[in-house]
């Protein structure tokens, strides 16, 4: 797996839970497994498949530090509302938007509020770093308001005028 | 007409540069095919049967004579000389090389055009009236409403990789032409207590499984436009079903659920949302509206004894302007319609010389304005009777002047088996072989008002759901058959067609389509009865007995 935000690759600060979770530090959890993780005292990740309610989440927002949104296929767009919607509720931690999305939607990943990516391999080994980032030189504009990490063409030209 | 500004310039010139790059990446093998192939329908790229086709974005419908004369440059330099309009008011080019595509849309933006969202899984062009701005009773040009949509619905972040294509129309009119009821979210606008805003509804379509849309709000106040589509979008994309294709369109979900159950989820998502993050400020919409003033058009006298002259030399003219003329808004004008249905020809298609001489005609004769219309034809809007014998000597002279406007040679069809991969059965021949045999002026003129579509396979792009009588070919066997519908209404009154039973071979269609006519003509009560006003009276039965009964 190969890890990037917009500044390039970055490390993986969140172990993958084993069979028991440890004492102390932060831990990455499927969402069947929240239930166990909010009973320890650990900094809490979780992963969610894109068919779960985003809503759901709402009432463990204060206990949740990262939330992985599972891409299965860069073609299911689902993650990027549920991205905006855990955003919109007000969720301010780390958001992972995780699977063989392309590079072609880090930009609207951003948008939607997304902060970081989780690539498998085989993906990361033919999209190379420099598709990724140059991804924000390639879309600067966007008429959409209410967005993250860009002012919209909307807003530019209320204040041109 | 609207007019691009910096931003908007900017905006599709990037998305040239993204293409090229995409094309780049996907030849370096950055890119599987599978994942290079949304991104160019994305940028309107298919791959048909013989070749790529591009689909080329026609906002509303509307174009200048300059844009014209850009897609005839564009259909000469890099196609085979030709274009097909489409019923989504757009226009689609069948040969162009892959090699080339990026010059075209360079082309494109030159002259303020896109090929974007003309195909995928996203929002595509909104379509909208061809009589905007032209028909009394419109409460506003809908294509002020259309422009905030278009805007908005590019490239949206949240929105461009839905689970199956996502179809607008915004109308302005009680009188609908531009099928609303059967997309998957028609806008009307309308006036409630002096303030204007909008009726919405949602879940229509045609395809596999055709459905007339529902009402999700009677009245949407215009501020909250974009976000209500936001939140109607967002319980779509979340909730829509990603696990068969053919059940993916968001009229799936609305019958799965029901229009209340998708209702109120729409409506708690809006309730929930930071609404004036989102919506476009009022400075916008008037920014927009600017564009869309009506042309000053100077009243003039209704009739012109110079036009009455030459209908009474002239029945050819006279045809034409009983016809293919609507009535304008401002007295002394009216809307032109060019039929790009002559006889014989392939429904939709003009050369690149028809087009060059439409932008002429429109340039000196209709304020530099043309509209592509659902049916696949093309409206002069702004047209004075006192021009039209000019208007239609210049049509004549390149063989656009089919007196056919509404009847039954009018034929909508869908590329088929000539050009598309999906297709089951062939649909140009068969629509030029239905306007052969009724091919007389008077004998059109004498059936009346008749809407025939055609479509070559289950994925409806002929409309034939909604066809007065609709024509769906299928491949039984090896052999195309050619299912009938009756009844089908693409307006206010939607309806969907009834089959008349098993189907038909390609060489019966048209008797099979006469016995029709000759049913309803000796059906109907009297000569102003048309024939879906008597198909609804009378019901299918005498049509059944008519088609089967002798075999």
């Amino acid at each position: 797996m190969q890890l990037l935000d917009a500044t390039g690759e970055i490390d993986d600060l969140w172990p993958e839970a084993g069979e028991t979770l440890p004492d102390a530090g932060r831990i990455l959890v499927p969402l069947e497994r929240l239930e166990q993780a909010l009973a320890s005292p650990l900094e809490i990740g979780v992963h969610i498949p894109n068919d779960t309610d985003p809503k759901s989440l709402i009432p463990h927002f204060g206990r949740l530090a990262m939330i992985s949104v599972d891409f299965p296929s860069f073609a299911d767009g689902r993650g990027f509302s549920i991205g905006r919607c855990l955003r919109g509720e007000g969720f301010v931690g780390r958001l992972r938007a995780t699977g063989p999305v392309i590079s072609d939607q880090f930009t609207y990943l951003m948008q939607c509020g997304f902060d970081e990516i989780a690539l498998p391999d085989a993906v990361a080994s033919r999209q190379p770093l420099e598709d990724w980032l140059s991804q924000p030189e390639l879309v600067t504009l966007g008429y959409q308001r209410g967005r993250q990490g860009r002012g919209s063409i909307l807003d530019q030209r209320r204040n041109h005028a | 007409m609207y007019r691009y500004d910096e931003f908007d310039h900017r905006f599709v010139a990037e998305r040239a540069a993204e293409f090229r790059d995409q094309v780049r990446r996907r030849l370096a093998g950055h890119l599987t095919e599978a994942e290079f192939k949304p991104l160019r329908l994305m940028n309107g790229l298919y791959l048909q049967l013989h070749a790529y086709m591009l689909r080329v974005a026609i906002p509303y419908g509307t174009l200048g004579s300059r844009q014209m004369r850009q897609l005839a440059m564009i259909a000469e330099k890099w196609d085979k000389g030709y274009g097909h309009f489409t019923t989504r008011q757009n226009i689609q080019f069948n040969w162009p090389k892959l090699k080339d595509v990026p010059d075209i849309i360079d082309a494109l933006a030159e002259v303020e055009m896109h090929a974007i969202q003309t195909s995928g899984n996203c929002i595509r062009n909104t379509t909208s009236d061809p009589y905007s701005a032209v028909a009394a009773d419109e409460v506003e040009d809908p294509r002020i409403t259309a422009e905030v949509i278009r805007q908005w619905s590019s490239l949206h972040p949240e929105f461009t990789f839905l689970g199956r294509k996502f179809k607008i129309a915004v109308t302005g009119c009680e009188e609908d032409r531009t099928a609303l009821l059967l997309h998957d979210i028609g806008i009307q606008v309308v006036r409630k207590d002096g303030e204007t805003g909008y009726r919405v509804t949602v879940g229509g379509g045609m395809g596999r499984t055709p459905m007339i849309a529902k009402e999700l709000r009677a009245f949407l106040p215009r501020a909250d436009l974009l976000p209500y589509l936001e939140a109607a979008l967002r319980v779509y994309n979340l909730h829509g079903r990603r696990d068969n294709k053919y059940k993916a369109r968001i009229k799936i979900l609305v019958h799965e659920i029901g229009i209340e159950a998708y209702a109120e989820q729409v409506e708690a998502e809006f309730a929930a949302m930071d609404r004036d993050a989102v919506a476009a400020p009022s400075e916008e919409i008037e920014r927009i509206r600017a564009y869309f003033q009506p042309p000053e058009l100077a009243e003039r006298s209704a009739s012109s004894p110079l036009i009455e002259q030459m209908k009474e030399a002239s029945p050819e003219f006279a045809a034409w302007v009983a016809q293919n003329t609507f009535p304008h808004r401002v007295p002394g004008h009216v809307a032109a319609t060019i039929s790009l249905k002559p006889i014989g020809g392939a429904p939709g298609d003009a050369t690149a010389d028809q087009m060059r001489a439409m932008a002429d005609i429109a340039e000196t004769y209709s304020r530099d304005e043309m509209r592509v219309t659902h049916e696949q034809n093309i409206v002069l809007p702004h047209v004075a009777i006192e021009d039209l014998y000019k208007v239609w000597k210049a049509l004549a002279a390149i063989g656009l002047d089919a007196p056919n406007k509404g009847l039954v040679t009018d034929i909508i069809a869908c590329p088929g088996l000539d050009y598309c991969a999906l297709a089951t059965a062939r649909s140009i021949p068969v629509a030029q072989r239905i306007a052969e045999r009724f091919a007389s002026t008077q004998r059109q003129k004498e059936i009346g008002p008749l809407q025939i579509k055609i479509s070559g396979c289950i994925n409806a792009c002929g409309h034939h759901h909604v066809g007065h009588i609709g024509i769906l070919g299928l491949d039984r066997a090896g052999i195309e058959s050619y299912q009938i519908t009756l009844g089908g209404d693409a307006t206010e009154t939607a309806a969907l067609g009834e089959r008349t039973g098993p189907g038909f071979g390609y060489d019966e269609v048209p008797e099979v389509i006469e016995k029709i006519i000759d049913t309803y003509i000796g059906l109907r009560d009297g000569d102003r009865e048309s024939f879906i006003q008597t198909y609804r009276r009378v019901g299918m039965e005498p049509f059944k007995e008519v088609l089967y009964a002798a075999a």
